[in-house]
Order: C-alpha cells, then structure tokens, then sequence
C-alpha cells in the first residue's frame, strides 16, 4: 500500500474515499462489540473468518457460531436505529443524557430529543434570520440567497400543499403545515449526518405528529360541519338500518389516517437506515473485501442518496396528507359530490 | 432475513415510549409557536404583499396596454380621416381645374368667334360703304361726262340713253 502511496497518490485518494465509511463503521462495530455481544467467544469470530469467502463452506459452519455473528449485527443496527439514553460520538467516546421521572412517567433525555432539540434550534435560527429579512423586506426587493431557498419551500407548501388541498380558509392551517415539513424534513436531513440520529425514525415521534394532525383535521371536520353534521358524517349518509355497520367502519376511519402517517413516514426513516447498514454489514460478516469495495461501499452510497430524496419525499408526503386530510374534513360539500370534483381535476 | 426478523421480533421498534411522546409533542409546539411568531407571519405577510403587488403590476400593464391600443386605433381613424380628407380635396381641385379650364377655352372660342363675327361685319360695312362711295364717284363722273357730253352734243334725249346703257354697262360689269 505505500508503494502504491508513492507512486499513484490520486488512485490511493479515491481508495481511501471509497474505504472510509467502511472504517468508521468499523469502528462503530468495535463499538457495540464490548456492549452487546461481550459474551461471544473470540473463537467463534475467527472460525467462520476462514471459510467465509467461499459460499459453499459457509454452509457447513456450525448453527450455533453462525447466530451470535448475525445477531450481533441486528443488535448493531438497532443500536443505531433505536432510541437510547447514550449519546454517542464513536471514535471520541459518548454523553450520557438525563434520566428524568415523574411521577412514574420516564421523561428522560433521550438521544431522539436531543436529536429533535437540535432540529428545533436549527430551525429557530434559521428562520429568525429569514423571517427578520422579511420584516425588512419592502414588496419591491428580491429576495436572494438563504431567503431565497426557504422562500421556495415556504411557497411550495403555501400554494402546492395548502393551497391545493384544502382551499378557502387553508391560512389557518398554514402555520401547522410549514412547521411540520420543516420540522419532519430537518429530522430526515439530520439523521444522515454522521453522529446523527433520526427521530422520525421512532414510531413515537411519528405517532405526535401525526395526533397533531388528527385533532386538527377533527378540529376542522367540527369547524366545518358542526357537531350535528360532524355526527351525521359518521354515518355515511346511509339508512339509520345500516348505522349498525356504517358507525364502526367510519369511526375506524378516523384513526387509520393518522395511523397510517405515523407507520408511513416511521418505517420510510428506519427502513432507509436499516437497508444502509445492513449493505454494509454484509462485508463484515463475509470477511471480505471484495464485497466491500463491489458491494457493499456502492450500494450504501447509492441508498444513501436514494434516502436524501426519501428524507425530502416524506416530509412532502407527511406534509400533503396532512393537507388533503384537513381538505377532506373541511370540504363543505357532500361525499359524492365532492369525489365529482375531485374526478373532473 | 435473519436480521430484519431479529430486529421485528425485538419489538422494541414498535414499543411505546410516553417521554417522548411527552417530549415531542413539548417541542414542537414550542417550535411551531415561535416560528409562527418569528418567521411564518412575516413571511406569508411578505409573500402575500408581493403577490398582491405583482397582481397589480399586471392589472396596471394590461390596463396601460388596453389605453394604448385605444390610442392606437384612434390614431389610425385619424389618420385614415385625414387621408380621405386629403383624397377629396385633390379631387375637388381637380374638378375645379378641369371646369376652369373648359370653361376658359369655351368662353375664349366663344370671344373669338364673336370677334370674327364683328370683323366680318366691318369688313362687309366697309365693303357696302366703299361700294357706295365708289358708286357715287362714278356716279358723279359720269354725270361729268355727260354734262361734257351734252354740252357738246344738245340732242339731250339720246344722249340721255347712251348714258344710261353707259351705267347699266358699268353696273353689270361691276356685279
């Protein structure tokens, strides 16, 4: 490798690129090796080293040495997916955040708050610059650089989300909108930072947001229809002999869209992360380089840029049936007539 | 496979965890307060200003634009007045030339032949008069003529006729 070194120092640049987060998962991996998997022989590690590279005798590797190898892996990726009291910075060692009851309730600090902190702040910063160029904005002036960006988002939701789902009154629930996508969007973002973590990826984060979602989309139903005709909504407009039916099934109706958010934009953000490490952990328990450098460095990369869009898709997803949602609720036409809308656009 | 149904079965994906809940639930509605107060009112109110000020913009241009191509077509209809003004004037000179030149040369041959006529007429006045004059010299000569003639010749009678027949000759000559 030094040879190498000297004589082509370009081609060794782009090894080391290629190569480097395969090392600092390495890293992570000598990690989570003394937490979970402390019990496991080093033996067993070294006798499925051998036969690795070769498909046909890792089959004949003993179930009971194959197992703790894999779960140590999963334990890996849940180390990285799930929520913990640890706030860890690899290489250089960790924090330990609060652990905060009361009243029976475990409230304490846990990574994903922080995570959502952290979001909060950049989020507070960001748009106290912004929206301090806007007060001094006269109607006249463009705006440019960092204003210009957020303005597009802003106005994306404004007219394309808001806008277009609900319609007349949608000012009311602007502020809700643009607060999510920002919020969901920076959670995506941050979780693909190296140090990060995603707190969209916890169901319980998700679960919130989305109740947000479904008091205010019952707010607006009620606002809309009033109590009577919120009620007379339940029962599809159907004969009182079928209430029976109609009853339940719209009533389980009301709790399927925000649960359906919830595992939505959840499993996106886990699903992303899992795959990522998962492509990289197939070249550790492989034992080979080869499948790195071919595999593994690749294909992580690609789901990695796959999982920039994603972060940016889900937040435009949550955001716009959140929208359509509150739209539906607060449609003041009937069901049918304003499925014929919706067909006629 | 082996990994992703170790990590379903742990379960701890799916389990609830109520401070978090507690505490996302604190936070976000603390963000979406203060960034209401800091960054949504004073965007959406700019936005929303611009919007309306380009609405105008483009109210004013079309507004400026209908003026115009009003002015435009006014212009024209002048223009295709004046230009029809002009036409008849040419053309009412022309007219007016063309009778005044028609009528001069009418009432100039009309003179001249007047003055042809009138000429004529002295011409024959004075042919009539020198006639006349001419008439009575020879008149007067003959009687001259005579009187020698009868001073020397008395028969009066005869010499009376030669006379006579003398003027007659003259007259039928003179015709």
């Amino acid at each position: 490798m030094k040879r190498v070194n000297v004589i082509q120092a370009k081609a060794f640049l782009k090894v080391v690129a290629l190569l480097a987060p395969l090392l600092l998962n390495a890293n992570g991996l000598a990690f989570a090796l003394p937490e979970n998997a402390s019990g496991v022989p080093q033996k067993t590690a070294t006798a499925v080293a051998a036969p690795a590279p070769v498909a046909s005798p890792a089959v004949a590797v003993p179930a009971p040495a194959a197992a703790p190898e894999e779960e140590k892996a999963g334990d890996v990726i849940m180390h990285h997916i799930l929520d913990n009291n640890v706030f860890a910075f690899e290489p250089f060692g960790s924090v330990n955040l609060p652990r905060i009851v009361v009243g029976g309730f475990d409230i304490s600090i846990t990574k994903h708050v922080v995570m959502l902190w952290v979001v909060s702040a950049i989020l507070l910063v960001v748009f106290s610059v912004v929206g301090s160029k806007y007060k001094k904005m006269t109607p006249r002036t463009a705006p440019k650089g960092l204003v210009n960006a957020m303005e597009a988002l802003v106005e994306f939701i404004r007219t394309d989300v808001a806008k277009a789902n609900i319609g007349v009154g949608y000012e009311k629930y602007l502020v809700y909108l643009l607060t999510v996508f920002f919020f969901i969007l920076l959670c995506n973002l941050l979780g693909l930072v190296p140090y990060g973590a995603t707190a969209t990826g916890n169901i319980n984060v998700t679960l919130t947001l989305a109740t947000f979602t479904f008091f205010i989309t019952q707010v607006a139903a009620l606002k809309a229809h009033g109590v009577k005709g919120y009620l007379a909504h339940l029962t599809g407009g159907t004969h009182p002999a079928l209430w029976i039916i109609m009853i339940p099934i719209e009533f389980i109706g009301l709790f399927t869209k925000p649960v359906a958010l919830t595992i939505r934009l959840f499993a996106n953000m886990t699903a992303g992360h899992i795959v990522i490490l998962s492509l990289i952990f197939i070249s550790f328990i492989l034992k080979s380089y080869i499948v790195a450098v071919a595999m593994s460095v690749p294909f992580s990369i690609f789901i990695y840029l796959l999982e920039l869009f994603v972060a940016f898709l889900q937040a435009f997803i949550f955001t716009m049936l959140s929208a359509l949602f509150i739209g539906l609720a607060s449609a003041h036409e009937g069901h049918e007539e304003h499925e014929a809308g919706v067909a006629h656009h | 496979m082996l990994t992703s149904g170790i990590i379903l079965l742990a379960g701890s994906l799916l389990s609830p965890n109520p401070g978090l809940i507690f505490w996302t639930a604190i936070t976000f509605v603390i963000v979406l307060l203060i960034l209401k107060k800091i960054a949504w009112g004073p965007i959406i109110g700019a936005l929303e200003e611009r919007e309306k000020g380009i609405q105008s913009s483009i109210d004013r241009a079309h507004s400026a634009k209908d003026e115009s191509e009003a002015i435009l077509r006014k212009n024209k209809e002048l223009l295709a007045k004046a230009d029809a003004e002009s036409d008849r004037i040419i053309r009412e000179g022309k007219d007016y030339s063309d009778k005044l030149r028609s009528d001069i040369t009418e009432k100039a041959q009309s003179e001249a032949k007047k003055m042809i006529a009138l000429a004529k007429d002295e011409i024959e006045q004075e042919k009539r008069r020198a006639l006349d004059v001419l008439r009575n010299e020879v008149a007067d000569l003959a009687i001259k003529g005579a009187e020698k003639i009868i001073k020397a010749n008395l028969d009066a009678d005869t010499q009376k006729k030669i006379v006579d027949s003398m003027i007659q000759d003259l007259s039928t000559k003179r015709n």
